[in-house]
């Protein structure tokens, strides 16, 4: 099912100060879609939220809202609304008047008001709460009074800047689950941003990651995690081991002082290459057997599995993660199948 | 240890603060008698008697008049300076407080010289052939000198109020489809209350007991409330009646800061510093 | 566009703060003694400012107040800072109530009390009845320095002292004062700045003799304008202005310096505006 295209970024810069913080961006978003925009910190994924928010205009490009160009056109003007990242909630009102604020702005009648702004309660769960000063509230709670005043005026996008940063683990997961339920059942499409691999893999239709004001990859989060297509990102979601190898010819590659067989190909040949493998995918086995071998310097139990660092024999140390454990300085070999090994091009020379 | 540090402080609180308030309403209740003193409401019911009656009103509506003149030019002063017209707000803040540092005699002072007959307002208005403007000893040079000396004081606390405002609110003022005059009136505003309220007490209560800038400013024979209280103690030597109007103003003061804590909302810790 | 609005509105409040300063200055400088007219320049008014024994009595007379009732009203109220933070419940709040009393009370209400104490206990009114006032009217604005330091100070830094070995005392002179001095200084400087501007407590509770400068430029200006006094405050603003310049460029430095070196930044803002009297 593919839907229409709702919201476009088309060669969208912006400068602070000479400083770019987006650089000839290229984006759309589906309708409908949960989009997430990954990053560490000052890769221009707040940035760009921002400009679709209408906060920022570009330096260059535009941006188009159903095929209008609304680069120019005031937030208060668009039909998008935010999820502010420490909530932005107006203190000096309560929670009905916090989530009623911008039908009174429309001058919607008060029964309607009344009745929307209910819907919205029961939606976040928060019933009985009307009258309630909004810093007399947790911030789960805030959070959800954040989310109801910007979902109550039916937006067709909903823009959210990291909106659960502040929150601890246990009800950063529980919003989560929530979030993804709320906009499956209402149908609106989500751009989300976050600095949090897990948060954007477990909750998205399409990931964005970004670097440096540049989008280095979109798609899915099982595209992302399996072929993340450079070391950055290979790196930044989930742990990785990357180490030097150069490729030898199509579906055969060199690293740690051996050949090994791989699912890559189309690589010059002796190019130099990153070799990403995931902690997860190597295996312990005897070390007369293995390719690699080395030496165990450090154990920790992690609760599902070990996490353990191995000093190869020719000098790389390899992140291992594995149900099964060795004491420290046991040598042991280290085995791995040619699909879990993921050639990239280098990003620098 | 707690003993050690609070002791001498509490010695001094009693003996400069509360005995010289006790003394302060002991002499506003008792009216000398021929064996010594008496309690008696005599001071308060001389307060109302229609020439003091009439200098109260007078001291109130310049103080308030002041006030409000103070509001309104110090308000959007704030907000702009609070606001990104200014690249360096830090020294612009450094140059509005900059003429506070000058002594407060010094600073009125100076408008004599600006105000008087032949003084630097009317010498250019004489120079482009403009009728003198004679406001000293009026009304209105006792108001512009209550603007002037206590204008900073609405600015700051309106300023450090209006710049804790979070940007994410009233960017979520405009997200949800406020224009910039209803992001005003109903976020902005609002929200600077607690600044607003302290900004009028800080001009209104100094205004309303002021006696320097009236007896330069306004000349010997202007009377507010604070030259009656001068008078009473340094001229006419009646200390229970100089205590008595003394209490009416304290009590006009907390009178006026109930009222205000009423408007302040929420928060309340609004320091000028 | 709008932005040269804002920015002129300022300006001309600007103008407005500093037009009578100006004119002052300039006057000072203006050998006639009808202020309207120009009468060339002169350095007399200045010369004869410094041949004026009053005027330089009651200068010699502030800065000795003001050094030695801000140093004394810094330790009280240091110590009482120390103090009420460390108590608890309804005395802490009525002391507090107490403490905010002569900040809240119009000046000429302090002034006048203060004048029935040293009345009534028979003081005789001159350096020390001056004295004890200023320094009455200093404590509370060092206690309200303080306190906020001595509350963002973590729970456990006197334990901590305790726990290595320290006495109380030696934990509370050699861990709690050095953490708290930003206060301390700020309270200290507003206190001296306080004192030299108070006119109002210093017009009821000195006795004959003894005057400061707030009291001498009332006396004079009272009987008209005096192109002395202009010189005076030419001296007085430029010397201020040039004290604030250097404040804050250290200040500015440091923080720089803090910046770059990844410390916590500093909270305060760079400049204490106080309060004025009336």
């Amino acid at each position: 099912m593919v839907s229409e295209i709702i919201v476009q970024l088309k060669g969208v810069s912006k400068y602070y100060d000479d400083t770019p913080a987006l650089t000839d961006v290229d984006l759309y978003i589906r309708k409908n879609e949960f989009v997430t925009l990954l990053g560490p910190s000052g890769c221009g994924k707040t940035t760009m939220l921002r400009l679709i928010g209408g906060f920022e205009k570009p330096d260059s490009g535009t941006i188009t809202f159903k095929g209008e160009d609304i680069s120019n056109v005031p937030s208060h003007k668009r039909r998008v609304n935010t999820v502010f990242q420490r909530y932005a909630l107006f203190s000096h009102l309560n929670v009905f008047e916090n989530i009623a604020f911008g039908l009174r702005i429309k001058k919607m009648k008060e029964p309607v008001i009344q009745e929307k702004v209910a819907h919205m309660l029961k939606l976040v769960n928060l019933e009985g709460y009307e009258k309630r000063d909004v810093n007399s509230l947790s911030g789960g709670q805030q959070q959800r009074v954040a989310i109801a005043r910007a979902l109550v005026n039916e937006p067709e996008v909903l823009l959210l800047d990291e909106p659960l940063a502040a929150l601890d683990l246990k009800l950063r997961k529980e919003m989560q689950h929530e979030l993804k339920n709320m906009q499956r059942q209402l149908g609106i499409t989500f751009l989300y941003v976050t600095h949090d691999q897990e948060e954007a893999l477990s909750m998205s239709d399409t990931v964005v990651v970004m670097k440096e004001g540049e989008i280095q990859q979109i798609g899915t989060p099982e595209k992302i995690y399996n072929e993340p297509i450079n070391a950055f990102v290979a790196d930044f979601i989930g742990e990785s081991n990357i180490v030097d190898g150069i490729m030898r010819q199509d579906y055969l590659v060199e690293f740690a002082g051996n050949t090994f067989d791989c699912a890559d190909a189309g690589f010059d040949q002796d190019e130099p290459v990153d070799v990403v493998i995931r902690p997860e995918d190597l295996t312990l086995m005897p070390p007369d057997r293995a390719k690699i071998r080395g030496q165990v310097r450090s154990v920790n139990f992690l609760g599902v599995h070990w996490e353990m660092i191995v000093d190869g024999s020719d000098g790389t140390s390899w992140l291992v993660h594995s149900t099964l454990m060795e004491p420290v300085g046991t040598t042991i070999g280290l085995g791995l199948e040619p699909m879990d090994i993921h050639i990239m091009k280098k990003v620098r020379a | 240890m707690r003993r050690f540090t609070l002791t001498p402080y509490l010695v001094w609180m009693v003996l400069f603060t509360v005995v010289p308030m006790l003394l302060v309403l002991y002499y506003a209740f008792s009216v000398p008698t021929a064996g010594g003193t008496t309690w008696s409401l005599e001071n308060f019911s001389r307060f109302f008697e229609p020439i003091y009656l009439r200098v109260f009103l007078r001291s109130l509506s310049l103080a308030v008049i002041s006030t409000a003149i103070c509001l309104l030019l110090g308000y959007p002063a704030a907000m702009i300076m609070a606001g990104s017209a200014f690249k360096r707000k830090n020294v612009v803040m450094l140059l509005f407080v900059v003429p506070m540092w000058m002594n407060f005699l010094l600073r009125t002072y100076a408008w004599l010289t600006i105000l008087e007959r032949s003084g630097f307002i009317n010498s250019v208005l004489a120079f482009l052939n403009l009728p003198r403007l004679n406001i000293l000893y009026t009304d209105k040079a006792v108001i512009l000198g209550m603007v002037y000396n206590f204008l900073p004081f609405m600015v700051l606390p309106i300023y450090s109020v209006l710049s804790k405002i979070d940007k994410g609110v009233v960017e979520a003022a405009g997200d949800l489809g406020a224009n910039p005059l209803q992001v005003f009136i109903k976020v902005i505003l609002p929200l600077s209350m607690p600044g607003v309220v302290s900004g009028i007490t800080m001009v209104f209560m100094p205004a309303m007991t002021t006696f320097v800038i009236s007896r330069l400013l306004g000349g010997g024979q202007f009377t507010l409330i604070g030259n009656l209280i001068e008078q009473q103690f340094l001229v006419v030597g009646d200390w229970g009646f100089g205590s008595a109007i003394s209490v009416v103003m304290i009590v006009v003061i907390l009178l006026s800061m109930a009222v205000m804590s009423f408007f302040e909302g929420p928060e309340r810790d609004v320091a000028l510093w | 566009m709008v932005r040269h609005l804002k920015r002129s509105y300022i300006y001309l409040i600007f103008a407005f703060l500093y037009m009578p300063i100006a004119v002052l200055m300039v006057y000072s400088f203006n050998d006639a003694r009808s202020r309207g007219m120009w009468g060339g320049f002169t350095l007399r008014w200045y010369v004869e400012l410094f041949q004026d024994r009053t005027i330089m009595h009651s200068l010699y007379a502030t800065l000795i107040i003001g050094a030695s009732s801000a140093v004394l009203a810094t330790i009280i109220g240091t110590m009482a800072a120390i103090g009420i933070h460390n108590s608890k419940g309804p005395a802490k709040k009525v002391i507090m109530n107490v403490t905010y009393l002569p900040v809240l009370n119009p000046e000429i209400v302090t002034a006048i009390s203060l004048m029935l104490l040293f009345v009534f206990t028979r003081v005789r009114f001159g350096y020390l009845t001056l004295l004890l006032s200023h320094i009455s009217f200093n404590v509370p604005y060092v206690i309200l320095s303080v306190l906020p330091k001595l509350r963002q100070l973590n729970k456990h830094l006197y334990e901590a002292a305790l726990d290595l070995g320290c006495t109380p005392l030696q934990a509370l002179w050699k861990v709690i004062i050095p953490e708290i001095m930003p206060g301390i200084v700020t309270g200290l400087l507003l206190a001296f700045t306080l004192s030299i501007d108070d006119f109002v407590i210093s017009f009821f509770t000195t006795g004959s003799g003894v005057s400061t400068l707030s009291i001498t430029v009332y006396s004079m200006a009272r009987r008209g304008i005096n192109p002395k006094i202009n010189a005076l405050s030419t001296i007085m603003f430029t010397f201020v202005l040039a004290l604030l310049i250097v404040v804050n460029v250290r200040q500015a430095r440091e923080e720089r310096k803090e910046r770059n070196g990844k410390r916590a930044p500093k909270k305060d803002s760079p400049y204490d505006p106080k309060f004025g009297s009336a």
